[in-house]
């Protein structure tokens, strides 16, 4: 089996969905002849031409509403936003149309779109380039919010969006993209969306995190018994179940995430498990998340992201509650 | 060396039918009595729905709502020249469109008394829910347009727009797409004049609408938005052109709006009375009564009998929307996904 980086691993799935079904279209800036400017779409406008592979005019409110009316046409547009911080001017059309055409039009129209974009800190690029705004979409009902973590789950996780009826917004760590290479098959593999998975099983306390700070997590832990990381994979709609069973198992949960504190996803899923699983906690739920201020450029970029250091102390603390 | 022009551009002005009811023969399009016995019922039919509409929300029977009135010939007209299998994605101001395709009445009332049933489009008809944000909707057709474009379907998207709505991003947005892909999408706009307390001339500082086509690569067209002759023959001739592949349209259509901006806008406050008098000479159901009178195809009784005919059309579509059984609390889980999720299946459970 080929061993795959992030970038090579959803080039394939896109590769895949589009030979198998005639009605996936990509669509964003540059990725056309350039293949992406994180070279994810290299070698698809070679393969499948430019009425299915089309480099848009520079404007992110334009592909997204065209990616609409092409999804409620009856195609299944997979949309590239360069950068997550480029999603802002675009907010309009994902909040006011794409989560909200199948609820108004009462299931007459609907909006199978994918919003592929890479998210999150840690490389060292300009400003609004390293955000990481997951919680905001997660609060707007009517889209789903996708994270993988590794090549072989972008795979199966990105073919399961692009077959979704409804939009999916899918954030790829750009730190991932070409940090890890691991198997990853070819051919028709899926993970549900809404599942998230168990990396690591253990009785003490549950870590859970997402994307890049996965990896983060996992670093942390090593040398720890009895940890038990989850990975969630998706984010809107989460998988209750699986962090309920861990909460009620080991008592203590943290949650690790790049955003910041305030609002952040660490924040629903913290009072999710106040609601649900009080009494089988022993501490407090525990939150190392990115700090209240505005992404920092490089220079300070490594201060703002949560540290293994500052997981390893959570973990001490919620030990020693 | 001297200077050189690139280029200069002409912007054309349609009128055929003017405030006597007279016509320019050559430029007239071919219709039939019947056609235009239809056209001038539907525009009444318009009126009907929109007098009631601005009734039924005194009585507080139904919320606010946005009136049509004076914008029946650019509405009417246009639709007119609309076929089954194209697709519409208007704003929030085309109660005539709508009901020129054969849109339920009764569910634009539901609409606007706050049922969001009244929003699902019947099957045979690709018309998109009223789209409240302004400007948006253009992004959408451009859309369609190119997905259409793709599965070779041989129809034409149309779009209708404000005069305001020309100041939003999208708008540029849309225009730009449609001019660099080609895509066969006839953008509409009702230039009625008033973005609600704003007047045409702080939207852009620009002589005409239309002009700005020219920027995007593309044909722009004023007509008189009066005169549902001008609207028909515009945009008919853009719908055709669009659907051999030549590319997009801009019509402007220059109208008026003639009532308040919604029932909850008082228009007092922000423009002259004589500026309103001034427009209902203009009236285009006036207009094409004076030019059917002349032709013979206008009576007193006939006036009667249709009146009375729109009349029972609307009380119809008022009973039937005010008859319908209220919506399940559920109905509004039920279309946010197409599968409820986890947490919503539990919420449900509140009911
Ligand atoms: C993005 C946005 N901003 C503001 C509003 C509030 N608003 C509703 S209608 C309107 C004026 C629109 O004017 P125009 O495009 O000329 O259309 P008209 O109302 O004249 O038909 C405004 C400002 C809105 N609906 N959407």
């Amino acid at each position: 089996m080929p061993q795959l980086n992030m970038v090579q691993a959803i080039n394939l799935a896109l590769k895949e969905e589009m030979m198998r079904d005639p009605d996936v279209v990509i669509l964003g800036e540059d990725v056309g002849k350039n293949g992406g400017v994180f070279r994810v779409t290299e070698g698809l406008w070679e393969q499948f031409g430019s009425e299915r592979v089309i480099d848009t005019p520079l404007a992110e409110s334009g592909i997204l509403g065209i990616s609409i009316g092409m999804a409620a046409y009856g195609l299944k547009p997979v949309a590239e936003i360069q950068f997550v911080g480029f999603t802002y001017p675009a907010l309009d059309q994902i909040f006011s149309h794409a989560s909200r055409i199948r609820s108004r039009s009462r299931g007459r129209y609907t909006c199978p779109l994918v919003i592929r974009t890479p998210y999150g800190g840690g490389i060292k690029a300009p400003e609004l380039h390293e955000e990481s705004p997951e919680a905001l979409f997660c609060h707007m009902p009517g889209i789903k919010v996708v994270v993988p973590s590794t090549p072989y789950h972008a795979k199966g996780l990105l073919v399961s969006s692009i077959r979704d009826p409804d939009p999916v917004l899918f954030l790829e760590a750009t730190r991932l993209y070409r940090l890890i290479k691991e198997e990853v098959p070819e051919g028709d593999y899926t993970f549900p969306l809404g599942k998230a998975r168990i990396v690591r099983e253990g009785k003490n306390i549950t870590l859970v995190a997402w994307g890049s700070m996965l990896h983060k997590v996992l670093q942390a832990v090593e040398g720890y018994d009895d940890v038990e990381v989850i990975d969630l994979m998706t984010l809107h709609p989460f998988d209750e179940e699986t962090l309920f069973k861990s909460a009620r198992k080991t008592g203590r949960v943290i949650i690790v995430h790049e955003a910041p504190k305030t609002c952040g996803f660490g924040a629903e899923l913290s009072a999710t498990l106040a609601e649900e699983a009080m009494l089988y906690l022993k501490a407090p739920i525990l939150r190392v998340t990115g700090y209240d201020v505005v992404m920092p450029l490089p220079k300070l970029e490594d201060f703002y992201l949560p540290t293994v250091q500052r997981i390893r102390k959570a973990m001490e603390d919620i030990i020693k509650y | 060396m001297p200077e050189k022009i690139l280029e200069s551009f002409e912007i054309r002005r349609l009128e055929i039918l003017d405030p006597k009811g007279e016509v320019d023969e050559s430029l007239m399009p071919s219709l039939s009595a019947d056609e235009i016995k239809k056209m001038y019922e539907l525009m009444i039919l318009s009126r009907t729905f929109d007098q009631r509409a601005i009734d039924l929300q005194r009585e507080g029977r139904l919320g606010t709502y946005a009136s049509i009135l004076g914008q029946e010939a650019t509405q009417v007209g246009s639709a007119f020249t609309i076929q089954k299998s194209d697709w519409i994605f208007p704003s929030f101001r085309e109660m005539g469109v709508y009901m020129t395709l054969g849109y339920p009445i009764h569910q634009l009332y539901q609409y606007w008394a706050g049922d969001e049933r009244g929003l699902k489009a019947p099957e045979d008809l690709n018309i998109f829910p009223i789209c409240v944000p302004i400007g948006t909707q253009m992004l959408h057709a451009a859309g369609a347009a190119m997905a259409a474009k793709y599965k070779r379907d041989p129809i034409v998207v149309i779009t209708y727009f404000g005069d305001g709505a020309t100041s939003e991003g999208d708008f540029h947005e849309a225009f730009n797409m449609a001019g660099v892909f080609k895509l066969p999408v006839v953008f509409i706009c009702q230039n009625n004049h008033w973005a609600i307390s704003l007047p045409r001339e702080r939207q852009t500082a620009a002589k005409t609408l239309a002009q700005k086509a020219y920027a995007y690569g593309f044909e722009g067209i004023q007509l008189d938005g009066n005169d549902i002759f001008a609207v028909y023959k515009g945009t008919k001739d853009a719908i055709e052109k669009a659907r051999r592949g030549e590319g997009p349209v801009f019509i402007e259509c220059v109208t008026y709006r003639m009532s308040s901006h919604t029932t909850a806008d008082d228009a007092t406050r922000y423009r002259s009375k004589e500026e309103v008098e001034m427009w209902k000479l203009k009236d285009p159901i006036l207009r094409l009564k004076l030019f059917m009178e002349r032709k013979g195809l206008w009576t007193e009784p006939y006036q009667k009998e249709i009146e009375e005919r729109s009349r029972q059309i609307i009380d119809e579509a008022v009973r039937v929307a005010e008859s319908v059984e209220p919506p399940h609390p559920e109905d509004m889980f039920t279309y946010t996904y197409a599968k409820p999720t986890f947490r919503q299946l539990k919420q449900m459970e509140d009911f």
